[in-house]
């Protein structure tokens, strides 16, 4: 039995070492050739867990249809998404903001791509019989200034605020459309998971938080701001204010298969059928335009 | 009070504390077996998961458990093995020793997040490699690194100095002896140490998040070049295992049957820690009985 | 044992085919030695190499934020502000993660003193009084309960104990109460099995020599072993300590993670882990915001340390005792 197992770890370890010395080799160009192939381009998309799915079900039908294309999808966040692609370890990064908004990053090599439109919705437990709150009163709730339901219309319960972490494109978009940029700095609690938020407002007396429209379900109420409804024609028009771009990033204008495939996510297959079956909106449906610093204009 | 009825009040206090632990882990069994055993048929756990459509399964993220489970043991069990080997059989009683001990002390007593994070300066950037497997693997190798090399230690101690004694006295090098006589002897207890650190990778979660992935790429089940990056094989592709999985859908999935998935995904990783503790148990009792059948 | 030891004699006999194959060492066995033992110190080595790479990793990450964006220490360590994206015209970042540290103390150490009695019961238990049924039944049980893994605690957490514990005790469930709860399930494996291991190593002696004395088997239980078995039961408790302290997934969804000091038990808190998990993706690697997660990192492997001490340190005394 001895000899068997001495036999069995040598190759073990020679396999091991084996398998890094070859990673080591080819991992030196990580964002051309994954893996050591030869065959084509690898396309490696790193960034906003909130735009994964879609690209994710967008690269699985793009590889079914050109068999020869390599496309890594990966989350870790819009920070991580940027990063990664300033630095050159990722061909494409997705991020749910601007790479202007975002500190520390040297936008100037960055090209955006917008690829869809997410709207973002205020939604509150369904024990919470509010139908609609004013700009003003938003910013109260999510200031701490309104600490009562009954303040706003509703029963007497405690309003319990759930926050996203600072960092997240939601946040972000929600803080600056919605709020008109105020801070959010109600004591509250803090949740990154858009499932777990909508668990805990769905199941919290008195819960308010916000969600991307795609992420809005039966279990939850969405409330109306300044009388209009988070809906797609109404951000599609512009009536409803609280959207923002969902961005594919590439360092200077893409080529080769990264440009094909990004060719692929603005092109009808994809815009047309799979963005809105996922909750988002066409960028082409968009009937007003918005910069880097916020400023909208009619298309 | 007399000691009498202390005692026997003792007694059931210590009863009641075992089954009170018996009852939170068939609480705790049941429920997740309860909501996630219907979800489980052949196609759940053999079919790729979906994105947005319902009726995803979990066979790429069961392959790649099992995957990242053989080649973080391929890296732990050897190097375990040999430090446990150095510590119990040539290492000289000093400071030296007892810095290696200090180690694996530190080592053991790492949270799992901040072998993670190393693992993503290390394995993931520094390297440039990605999210990889091959990150993932050796993020575990370092979590269960102390357990194998304390287990193999104590293993190999367990041992009954005669046997080390008698074929030393045969001539046999200290290798030798420990390769055919010691190591053998103390294969069951090895062998426990290695399945329990089985069930710690299978798992883990949180070391994964930032070295192995939270996706995995189509994989195409008929191709075994381990250089193709369609390859189930391939050790240089991201790799989300079940519970990395349980936990992604849980936070930011659109699928409908969201439930669904994860309990079931849940009850399935549940049963094969399960089944993993059994195997441990039959096959040490097996091996024990075999190799000690004197 | 003799028959594996006659096996061996055997075998060499027959492969070398020399009556006195043992007396004397083959040619080429000093090598199989020398390799064997340098494979085995290489490996030692590499343990020491993999933990000085740790600490000096996430060291050299974790104090870029007092080094290179110049935050004090004192603020880090005591302030209670989390605005690490403030811009300079409002006042520069502010990086206080007391609410933090506060917070995973706070959960960790009541997930202990919740666990800790338990533990103790269940290894005298597994020990002293059912032995058989304890190992047969019991251990089992244990192994399966360190098995499950923390995303599936975190999950029936949020949907099993936060909304009986908002019905029961108030609040809105996400709570430190409901965060100490989960993880005092969680390190119940770790100190019961190091308990146990103690207790299974007491010599046999005292426990009879209480019972010769005309001891019972509570007060043989109460005055020798478990104060015997002190060291261990410590151990296991500082193990489990640490265990709570780095547990991150499960943690985050039942605290509410809120940066804030928790008036009461029912108050969420914030944890040093959920907080890296939370903003990790989001920051870019080198900004201020993600040189305070390193920092928060570096923070959790101080306390391992602190940990690790504090078991030696015990061990050492009780050795001494």
């Amino acid at each position: 039995m001895g000899k068997r197992i001495k036999w069995l770890l040598a190759p073990a370890l020679i396999l091991v070492l084996a398998l890094a010395v070859a990673g080591c080799g080819s991992g030196k160009n990580a964002g051309g050739q994954t893996g050591g192939s030869t065959a084509s381009e690898a396309v490696t998309v790193v960034g906003s867990t909130a735009l994964q799915p879609l690209v994710e079900q967008a690269a699985t039908e793009y590889m079914n249809t050109n068999p020869r294309a390599q496309i890594e999808v990966q989350g870790g966040g819009s920070g991580t998404g940027l990063s990664q692609v300033a630095q050159g370890a990722a061909t494409i990064g997705d991020s749910d903001i601007f790479a202007e908004e975002l500190s520390g990053l040297d936008a100037a090599s960055l090209v955006d791509h917008r690829v869809c439109v997410v709207g973002m919705a205020a939604v509150v437990n369904p024990k919470v019989k509010v139908d609609n709150l004013t700009g003003q009163q938003l910013v109260d709730i999510f200031t701490g200034k309104i600490t009562n339901w009954q303040q706003v219309g509703g029963p007497n319960m405690k309003i319990v605020v759930i926050h996203r972490p600072k960092g997240s494109g939601t946040r972000a978009t929600f803080d600056k459309f919605a709020l008109g940029g105020a801070e959010e700095t109600a004591p509250g609690m803090e949740q990154d998971s858009s499932g777990t938020v909508r668990k805990m407002v769905a199941e919290t007396p008195g819960a308010i938080s916000y969600l991307a429209l795609s992420y809005v379900d039966n279990s939850i109420r969405a409330v109306k701001i300044n009388g209009v409804q988070p809906t797609v024609e109404n951000i599609v028009s512009g009536k409803y204010p609280v959207w923002a771009y969902e961005h594919m990033y590439t360092r200077g204008k893409p080529t080769g298969a990264a440009a094909a495939f990004l060719n692929y996510m603005v092109g009808p297959q994809v815009q047309n059928s799979l963005v809105p079956k996922m909750g988002y909106i066409p960028v082409t449906q968009m009937k007003v335009e918005r910069d880097a610093q916020g400023k909208v204009t009619r298309k | 009070m007399n000691q009498r009825t202390a005692d026997r009040l003792a007694t059931l206090m210590f009863w009641c504390g075992a089954l009170l632990v018996l009852l939170i882990l068939g609480a705790l069994l049941g429920y997740i077996l309860y909501h996630g055993l219907r979800a489980i048929n052949w196609r759940f756990i053999t079919s790729p998961p979906q994105n947005m459509a319902a009726g995803g399964g979990i066979g790429p993220q069961i392959f790649n458990s099992f995957y990242l489970l053989l080649l973080s043991m391929l890296i732990t069990v050897p190097v375990g093995l040999l430090a446990g080997i150095y510590l119990a059989e040539y290492a000289a009683r000093g400071p030296a020793t007892d810095f290696i001990r200090l180690c694996i002390e530190t080592l053991s007593s790492l949270p799992s997040i901040v072998v993670g994070l190393f693992g993503l300066l290390i394995f993931v950037n520094m390297t440039g490699w990605g999210y990889t497997l091959l990150s993932g693997a050796l993020s575990l190798a370092v979590i269960n690194l102390p357990l194998m090399v304390r287990v193999s230690e104590e293993a190999i101690r367990s041992v009954a100095p005669e046997m080390r004694e008698a074929s030393l006295a045969l001539g046999a090098t200290r290798w030798q002896t420990m390769w055919r006589v010691i190591i053998p002897s103390a294969f069951p207890g090895l062998l426990t140490g290695m399945i329990i650190a089985s069930g710690r990778v299978f798992g883990e979660a949180a070391a994964l998040l930032y070295t192995a992935g939270m996706s995995s790429p189509p994989l195409h089940f008929n191709d075994w070049n381990p250089f193709s990056p369609f390859s189930p094989l391939n050790p240089l592709r991201p790799a989300e295992t079940l519970a990395v999985h349980i936990w992604k859908i849980n936070s930011e999935s659109l699928i409908p049957d969201v439930r669904r998935v994860a309990d079931g995904s849940a009850a399935v990783l549940v049963l094969v820690v399960l089944v993993f503790n059994l195997l441990a148990r039959w096959l040490g009792g097996l091996m024990h009985r075999r190799m000690t059948a004197a | 044992m003799e028959k594996t030891v006659a096996r061996a004699v055997a075998a060499k006999v027959e492969r070398t085919g020399r009556d006195d194959a043992c007396d004397r060492p083959p040619a080429g066995k000093k090598y199989g030695e020398l390799i064997g033992r340098s494979l085995a110190f290489t490996a030692a080595s590499l343990v020491i190499l993999i933990t000085l790479a740790i600490i000096y990793f996430i060291a050299a990450k974790g104090i870029t934020i007092f080094t290179v964006n110049g935050i004090s220490v004192k603020e880090f360590l005591f302030g209670r502000q989390w605005a690490p994206d403030r811009s300079a015209a409002q006042g520069g970042p502010l990086v206080g993660a007391s609410t933090m540290i506060v917070g995973s103390m706070l959960v960790s150490l009541l997930a202990v003193a919740l666990s800790t009695p338990l533990s103790v019961i269940v290894s005298v238990f597994m020990v002293e009084i059912a032995p058989g049924w304890g190992r047969r039944v019991l251990q089992p049980a244990i192994e399966i309960l360190a098995g499950i893994p923390s995303v599936v605690y975190g999950w029936i957490g949020l949907s099993v104990l936060v909304p009986f514990v908002r019905s029961h005790f108030g609040g809105n469930g996400f709570s430190l109460f409901t965060g100490f709860l989960v993880l005092s399930v969680m390190i119940l494996p770790t100190v019961i099995s190091v308990s146990t291991d103690s207790l299974r190593s007491l010599p046999g002696q005292w426990k009879e020599a209480a019972l010769a004395l005309g001891s019972t088997r509570w007060q043989t239980i109460r005055l020798v072993l478990v104060p015997a078995a002190r060291t261990g039961i410590i151990t296991g408790v500082v193990l489990g300590l640490a265990r709570a302290f780095g547990e991150a997934l499960a943690v985050q969804m039942v605290i509410g993670n809120t940066r804030q000091f928790p008036h009461s038990l029912l108050s969420p808190i914030m944890t040093l882990t959920s907080a890296i998990t939370m903003d990790m993706g989001y920051t870019i690697m080198g900004s201020l915001w993600n040189n305070a997660l390193w920092s928060m990192g570096l923070i959790l492997l101080l306390m391992s340390f602190l940990f690790i001490l504090t078991i030696r340190l015990v061990v050492r005394r009780g050795l001494v005792r």
